[in-house]
């Protein structure tokens, strides 16, 4: 165990106290998706969980990309490749606040010096069609996380509503380690046999993406990915619920969910190459969330979605 | 006579939305104890960041027994029918009282409804003014289906009596049981506190650290804050807007006031005062003597042991990364600039304007167009108005524009500023937007003037030729606002501008979207846009109070496309009409013009001239017909030079001779050259009436 006492020393520390932090409120400790997303709200394990009306509480680390954020590395905090911690209970218990709060303290932000804000932010995600009302925390002026209680998903009413908390990890540990630039932020121990900066770590990464994001990445075997990715989510979805093989009742909404990630994705790398206009944009999103929408239709459809004979 | 105290506490309510709650609190509350029965003497709302509170003193104590006597059915009456009335009624047959009336024995029953006692009333109302609040958005949370603005937590709702004593209104909504107590703040002073009354309540709550009056703490940082800037010779840039956000974020204001790093101090402070505030709500405080932004304050909701320092230290850290952020995207575009704008000039080719009307780029050449050939109208120079059209879109793919919308056009102006581009030129950046509200000032600067009109006359006649027009509610590109805005333009700088006139305003701007429009289809369309353009100046002209039948009027007449002297010819005759001799004109035209038109009918001629005072009977013909020879060339000549109060005055001459002819002449005269006569010198009224205006169509 740590010691949550003393100030945490480095990237990876404040991680482990969020995870043993949120394990001891009862979340699953999930790992990352292993699909490229924007945000961690796209892993199933929030997106799909928070359909339907099993309980569920889930905590994880997501890594995140946003091509368009990407500065070579040099930006003190934007990163084209960052990771959000993300925890979503269901339904949201009435000391969530409270809760949060807790999690703040146990990576070492001292309640007693430190003024923390709800401030209103109401968040919507037009490609997953999905939105929730809550706050962006602030500390000390700093936004740290989002605080929103869903209650859309891919079109459905969240019944029983979920909680979400995201928290920006690493602008989160630049505050509390004191760090001004991303790069320079301790990523391990600084006492460590060999230290490593989040720099170390991640410079190389964000150089060698930022180019290809931005310059490099080929936007008509992009472009041909995204419509391959809609058409394979659609042929998932339209497949017979019976399965000939096993006889059983299989609806496959994660392996479609899959393919609406995937599209999603594709569609930030084109608008990160500036191929998409103001007007194109609008109709990709809508695809996208045409894909959200029919796999939350599909969730629902499962045994995990609360499907019953 | 009880007290009454509600507290609902939730978590944070959005600042924008607390102020009107407690009066939505207040209205709701107060309506349903009114609706009944109950009475008071007086009720106060009040929010902070986690409650809304309601005070209502002076309740009565129960709502008044009230007695309502029914007429039943005849005694002879069927059975059922008896039994029927007594259901409804809610008496026995012992109850019933018989009284004779004119069709026989009729049935009474008095029906007493009881009083109810205050806590009662209390709980039902309010239980139903949770469930319908009218939050702009609310929630769900958790397994229950109850909507409020984030989750309720609880509810304090106790009546306090004479004595002091309280109780509790037995209440409960969706597992949330009313009860006595509240938190006070949420980390200086944490837990529960039960409260007896409202100024227990009040003092209980300043006690925790909070203070329950928004104004009071709106006051309290307002006050602070320019004490401490004043301290430091410094001032605060008022900003009431976001003293009243601010002071819905906190419910124990500590005023902090921090330095901006120099680095930052050469950005424009537009650019620091919108960065500050639009990101962290902080206040700009500046150098009176420089106009510079040196300083920033910030409100905390807590006291800390180091006095804020850690606060205060946190909040400048942001700030440097925000206004880092701004730094660059200031240096980038500066750079840009200083290269002449090409990237942004190439970059606006690759947005898309309209799907229909083509990329920014097509627009800006529009505009350009647009503004050489209004140049000489509003005494630009042609090449002048040009650049200023070309430059006037640059910023919009600028850094600093992407991060900061609302400085569209000011970055223009700087950028130009930057690319050593005429005075003029970056004055009109910044201008041609304008004016985007009825209050907004309207530019006056020649080449501003151009491209503004350029601008709006661009994006209507675009929209029109391709059929995109405003309908009901339906307005998303403000069609009706650009309308305002070229009608504004032409008023208040006195343009004399013929909209529908060929190869000047919409033809110019139709002529853009030539291949998308059929030559005759251009007319129709010119005219309809011309009428769109009437209805939006009947609406400002109605605010400054002149009718919409008096524009209609002027609208009738040669001309009308000329918005300034539409105008000139409406004010006149407003004002004339509001006048004795105006009123009884109009009446003596319309008398003269009525007699006229049935006389017409019937004789199937004109009587439009030809009148001859040789035919004259009566010194009230003779004299109608002198004035009226001599008002046709006062009104010409009036006419001519456009001076349209001098149209007026001249009618107003006609005034008493039509009046004394209509008093003294019968013009069906049995003589039919009389008659003749008399009718052609109606036809002469008409004729110099209707010069003045269609007064046909003034009402009344």
């Amino acid at each position: 165990m740590t010691d949550t006492t003393a100030r945490p020393r480095s990237f990876q520390e404040i991680i482990l106290r969020l995870q043993s932090y949120w394990a001891a409120q009862g979340c699953a400790i999930m790992q990352p998706y292993d699909m490229e997303v924007g945000a961690g709200t796209f892993h199933p394990a929030t997106t799909l969980r928070s359909l339907g009306p099993r309980p569920w509480a889930a905590a994880y680390v997501q890594p995140s990309r946003r091509p368009t954020d990407g500065r070579y590395g040099e930006n003190p905090n934007r990163l084209q490749h960052y990771y959000q911690y993300q925890v979503l209970i269901k339904p949201s218990p009435p000391n969530l606040q409270a809760l949060y709060l807790g999690s703040l303290e146990a990576i070492g932000i001292d309640m007693a010096l430190h003024d923390i804000r709800f401030v209103e932010d109401d968040w919507e995600s037009p490609t997953l069609g999905a939105w929730g009302l809550g706050w962006e925390v602030w500390c000390d002026g700093m936004e740290v996380s989002q605080f929103t209680y869903f209650q859309q998903v891919g079109g459905h009413d969240c019944a029983p509503v979920s909680g979400e908390l995201t928290y920006g990890l690493e602008r989160l540990a630049m505050y509390v380690l004191g760090a001004d630039h991303v790069m320079d932020m301790p990523y391990n121990d600084p006492s460590a046999p060999i230290p490593l900066t989040y720099g170390d770590v991640f410079r190389q990464t964000e150089e060698e993406f930022s180019r290809w994001n931005f310059d490099i990445a080929n936007t008509e075997v992009l472009l041909r990915h995204f419509e391959e990715a809609e058409a394979e989510c659609r042929a998932i979805l339209d497949a017979p619920e019976a399965d000939p093989k096993t006889g059983k009742r299989i609806v496959m909404a994660h392996p479609a969910y899959d393919q609406c990630i995937r599209a999603s994705h594709i569609f930030n790398l084109l608008d990160a190459r500036g191929v998409i206009s103001v007007t194109e944009r609008q109709s990709y999103i809508g695809r996208v969330r045409t894909l959200a929408k029919q796999c939350a239709d599909a969730f629902v459809q499962t045994t995990a979605g609360g499907w019953a004979t | 006579m009880p007290d009454l105290l509600i507290e609902l506490f939730s978590e944070e309510i959005p600042a924008r939305m607390q102020t009107r709650a407690a009066a939505d609190l207040k209205a709701r509350v107060t309506d349903g104890l009114v609706e009944a029965g109950l009475t008071y003497a007086g009720a106060a709302a009040f929010s902070t960041p986690r409650r809304l509170t309601l005070a209502i003193e002076g309740l009565t104590a129960s709502s008044p027994t009230t007695r309502e006597e029914r007429k039943g059915p005849r005694t002879d009456a069927p059975e059922k029918a008896i039994e029927g009335f007594l259901r409804g009624a809610g008496v026995t047959r012992d109850d019933l009282e018989v009284r004779d009336e004119k069709k026989g024995q009729v049935y009474f029953a008095t029906v007493t409804k009881p009083g109810r006692n205050a806590d009662a009333i209390v709980g039902e109302v309010l239980e139903n003014v949770i469930r319908n609040f009218p939050w702009p958005k609310s929630m769900r949370w958790g397994s229950g289906s109850l909507r409020w603005v984030r989750p309720l937590h609880s509810i304090l709702c106790i009546l306090t009596d004479d004595l002091g004593e309280a109780s509790i209104v037995g209440l409960d909504v969706d597992g949330i049981t009313a009860g006595n107590s509240t938190e006070g703040h949420r980390f200086m002073a944490p837990g529960r506190v039960a409260v007896s009354g409202f100024d227990d309540y009040a003092a209980k709550l300043k006690k925790r650290h909070v203070v329950l009056d928004a104004a009071e703490r709106a006051d309290a940082i307002w006050q602070d804050a320019t004490n401490q800037a004043f301290a430091a010779g410094l001032e605060v840039a008022e900003d009431p807007a976001l003293l009243a956000e601010v002071a819905g974020l906190v419910e124990w204001p500590v005023v902090l006031m921090g330095t901006i790093d120099q680095t930052f101090l050469g950005l424009p402070p537009e650019v620091l005062q919108t960065s500050m505030k639009e990101h962290q709500k902080f206040f700009s405080v500046r150098n009176p003597k420089t106009g510079r932004i040196e300083r920033f304050i910030t409100v905390a909701n807590r006291e800390t042991a180091d006095n804020g320092a850690t606060i205060l230290a946190g909040n400048q850290k942001v700030l440097f990364a925000r206004l880092s952020d701004a730094k660059f995207f200031w240096e980038n575009d500066l750079r840009i600039a200083e290269a002449g704008g090409q990237a942004w000039q190439d970059a606006l080719a690759n947005v898309t304007f309209h799907n229909k009307l083509g990329s920014q780029a097509d627009r800006v050449n529009r505009i350009a167009a647009l503004a050489r050939e209004i140049a000489p109208v509003v005494g630009a120079d042609p090449d002048l108005a040009e650049q200023a059209a070309r430059w006037a879109k640059s910023d919009l793919p600028s850094e600093m524009v992407y991060e900061f919308p609302e400085l569209q056009g000011l970055m223009g102006r700087y950028y130009a500023d930057a690319a050593g581009l005429p005075a003029a030129v970056a004055a009109a950046a910044q201008e041609h937007y304008a004016p985007l509200g009825p209050s907004d000032d309207v530019p006056t600067a020649p080449v501003s003037v151009a491209v503004a009109l350029a601008d709006k006359l661009d994006i209507l006649t675009g929209f029109w030729a391709i059929d995109e027009k405003p309908t009901g509610s339906k307005d998303p590109f403000a069609l009706r606002r650009a309308a305002l805005g070229v009608i504004r333009l032409v008023l208040e700088n006195d343009l004399r501008i013929r909209l529908t006139a060929p190869a000047t305003a919409f033809d110019v701007g139709f002529t853009m979207y030539g291949t998308q429009i059929h030559a005759q289809g251009l007319r129709a369309k010119s005219t309809d846009l011309l009428s769109f353009f009437h209805d939006r100046l009947k609406v400002y002209l109605r605010d400054q109070g002149i009718r919409h039948d008096v524009i209609d009027a002027c609208i009738a007449m040669e001309g009308n496309d000329d918005l300034a002297l539409l105008v000139k010819r409406a004010t006149a005759l407003s004002d004339f009409l509001k006048t004795e001799d105006g009123e009884n004109l109009l009446q003596g035209f319309k008398r003269a013009n009525n007699i006229l038109s049935q006389a017409e009918e019937n004789d199937g001629v004109e009587y439009s001239f030809g009148a001859d005072a040789k035919f004259a009977e009566t010194d009230e013909e003779r004299a109608l017909f002198a004035a009226l020879t001599k008002a046709e060339p006062q009104v010409a000549k009036a006419l001519k030079s456009e001076d349209f109060a001098a149209v007026m005055s001249a009618l107003a001459g006609l005034r008493a001779p039509i009046d004394a002819f209509f008093e003294a002449v019968q013009v069906n005269s049995d003589n039919q050259v009389v008659r003749r006569n008399r009718l052609n010198m109606l036809g002469q009224i008409r004729k110099i009436g209707l010069a003045a205006a269609d007064l046909t169509r003034i009402e009344g």
